[in-house]
């Protein structure tokens, strides 16, 4: 790699614990302020804030390595294409993708789950046929499929999940039918965190020869991905949620299944030859990528990878469980507060209600703090009718957020609480 | 607390609290639903009117504080008035959330309680999506309305 984006990042803690005053300082937006306070930033969920590292990659290729790429015979197109190809691989690596050809660059989890629901669903499915999901799933994971559902005359299932949020596996076998062709479930819940147990799903679902898709979008930033070792055979991620720029994401899809499947677009760089009679298509992962595709987001989310694979990641589950509790017993201390979600293996994410005080209401208040959450459906309607709620206010942690965080969180919450009289 | 007390003054944490004319409206004779998806606040408005007078006005539905109050306060503002008068609340309302001159007191009355909202952008729309449903009851509009 010539592009100089390679490096041991400065916040690559190896200590055993997890040094996140340091790693902050990688992460030149978290030193803003925000209504007169240091800004608290806890809507990682939504989007992660982005390291130097990355936004000096964007910046470096910009000014020494653009042009477009797979089609020039110049040097500085070669220099762009090794750029782009090295942001593949880098993918790849973190996924642990058997190679690079099988991880398809698109515009984010959603769109990968979008060419799979297109690809898969134009081919595979017919009339009476069944695609399982989840109650947990973001709207971009059944969206998608009803859309597919609805042109070939298939119907959607759902696998329920209980109280506490955590899917009821029990009804798992009864689900899997003669009619189902895929099963697209959620590695991690972005509304109740909730860690699914995809491996025991993917297992069930091979043993009746039904592929499974996993939109990995919020579990790709706590940590690398073996997708060897689940056996999935469609996992989607989201750049930018992962520390990377937006507008990029990637879809990892196991070789076999990518070259059965049709393509998802049709354009320049996914064809080997045109004719008006006939039209070949180029290779994977090509075959997927029509037109110019984002390059410069191929870089960044390529630095992205080289930064979190400079993590201890030991140390980073630690801190992260050690918010998550930490954040939980604070906010259960506050009269009236209400968890959405307590499923027995969670990422640092905690939806929570407020006797009293709407949502809406606790983000505005906290917002006068410094303190960014995300209030609202987060995309997962069926989420909140499970719950009863219209809505909750959801606070999403990551490696660079402390238990000072927590405390301006919880400090906020209160003042919501003595603010309406709760 | 100074800025949150200029959002969310007492009159507002009141009807929050206890909306009034929270109800259907019997032999309502005009309804229109609001619905701001990304929030997820909902709102009904049943109107009754006779001649050209709101004789009955009621509203139910789910939302912040800001939403609530504002259809509560929108209810009490309206009742009885001619229909043209609650058109030009409506305007006045409207000028006030979202920062178009200095808000015409006289007209407003208690609505003033809302003049903090315009230094709030991402609440605007909760204050507008009551008056924006009155206004399409009013008018007999049968899609629903949104201030998204």
């Amino acid at each position: 790699m010539t592009t100089g984006v390679e490096r041991v990042p400065t916040g690559a803690a190896t200590a055993p614990a997890f040094d996140a005053e340091r790693v902050r300082a990688d992460f030149p937006l978290l030193g803003r302020s925000m209504r007169g306070k240091s800004l608290v930033y806890l809507d990682n969920a939504a989007t992660s804030q982005k390291p130097r590292h990355v936004i000096d990659a964007i910046h470096r290729f910009y000014e020494t390595l653009n042009a477009n790429v797979h089609r020039g015979v110049y040097q500085l197109s070669e220099e762009a294409t090794t750029a782009y190809e090295w942001g593949r691989a880098m993918v790849a690596r973190y996924l642990n993708a058997p190679s690079p050809a099988e991880v398809v660059f698109v515009r984010g989890a959603t769109e990968g789950i979008n060419l799979v629901a297109s690809a898969f669903g134009r081919s595979r499915l017919e009339a009476g046929d069944e695609v399982l999901v989840t109650a947990m799933e973001h709207h971009s994971n059944i969206v998608p499929w009803q859309l597919v559902c609805e042109e070939r005359g298939a119907k959607l299932r759902v696998l329920p999940m209980d109280t506490r949020g955590a899917l009821v596996l029990d009804h798992l076998p009864g689900l899997l039918t003669k009619r189902t062709k895929i099963v697209a479930v959620v590695h991690v819940s972005n509304s109740l965190g909730t860690i699914n147990d995809v491996q025991t799903i993917i297992t069930a679902a091979h043993e009746r020869g039904i592929p499974v898709l996993v939109d990995g979008a919020q579990a790709a930033p706590h940590g690398p991905v073996d997708v060897q070792a689940l056996d999935c055979d469609f996992y989607a991620v989201s750049g930018h949620k992962m520390f990377g720029p937006t507008g990029i994401g990637a879809l990892y899809g196991k070789r076999a299944l990518l070259e059965a499947l049709p393509p998802y677009q049709g354009g320049g760089e996914m064809i080997a030859s045109v004719t008006f009679e006939k039209t070949t298509y180029a290779p994977l992962p090509m075959k997927f990528e029509a037109g110019t595709p984002n390059i410069e987001g191929a870089v960044g989310l390529g630095a992205a990878v080289d930064y979190l694979r400079g993590l201890d990641w030991t140390a980073v589950a630690t801190h992260e469980r050690d918010l998550l509790a930490y954040a939980e017993s604070r906010l259960r201390e506050i009269p009236g507060v209400r968890l959405i979600g307590t499923a027995p293996t969670k990422a640092s994410v905690v939806s929570f209600v407020l006797e009293g005080v709407h949502p809406h209401d606790i983000g505005t208040i906290a917002d006068q703090d410094g303190v960014a959450i995300r209030t609202g459906h987060h995309c997962t309607q069926p989420v909140m009718d499970f719950f009863g709620v219209p809505a909750t206010a959801r606070a999403s942690f990551t490696f660079y957020n402390t238990r000072d965080d927590v405390d301006r969180l919880a400090a906020s919450v209160w003042k919501a609480r003595e603010l309406f009289g709760a | 607390m100074t800025d949150l007390r200029e959002l969310y003054q007492q009159v507002i944490l009141d009807h929050n609290r206890s909306p009034r004319n929270f109800r259907q409206v019997p032999n309502a004779n005009h309804t229109a639903d609001g619905d701001n998806p990304l929030c997820g606040d909902r709102i009904t408005v049943w109107v009754r009117v006779d001649g050209d007078v709101v004789d009955d006005i009621g509203f139910q539905g789910t939302g912040c504080a800001i939403s609530q109050a504002s259809a509560s306060l929108m209810t009490t503002a309206v009742k009885g008035k001619p229909v043209a008068d609650a058109e030009r609340l409506f305007a006045a309302f409207h000028a006030m959330v979202t920062g178009a001159g200095e808000p015409d007191r006289a007209t407003l009355g208690k609505l003033l309680a809302f003049a903090g909202v315009r230094e709030f952008p991402a609440r605007v729309k909760c204050a507008n999506l009551p008056w924006h449903t009155l206004h399409a009851a009013l008018r007999d509009t049968t899609e629903p309305v949104t201030t998204e």
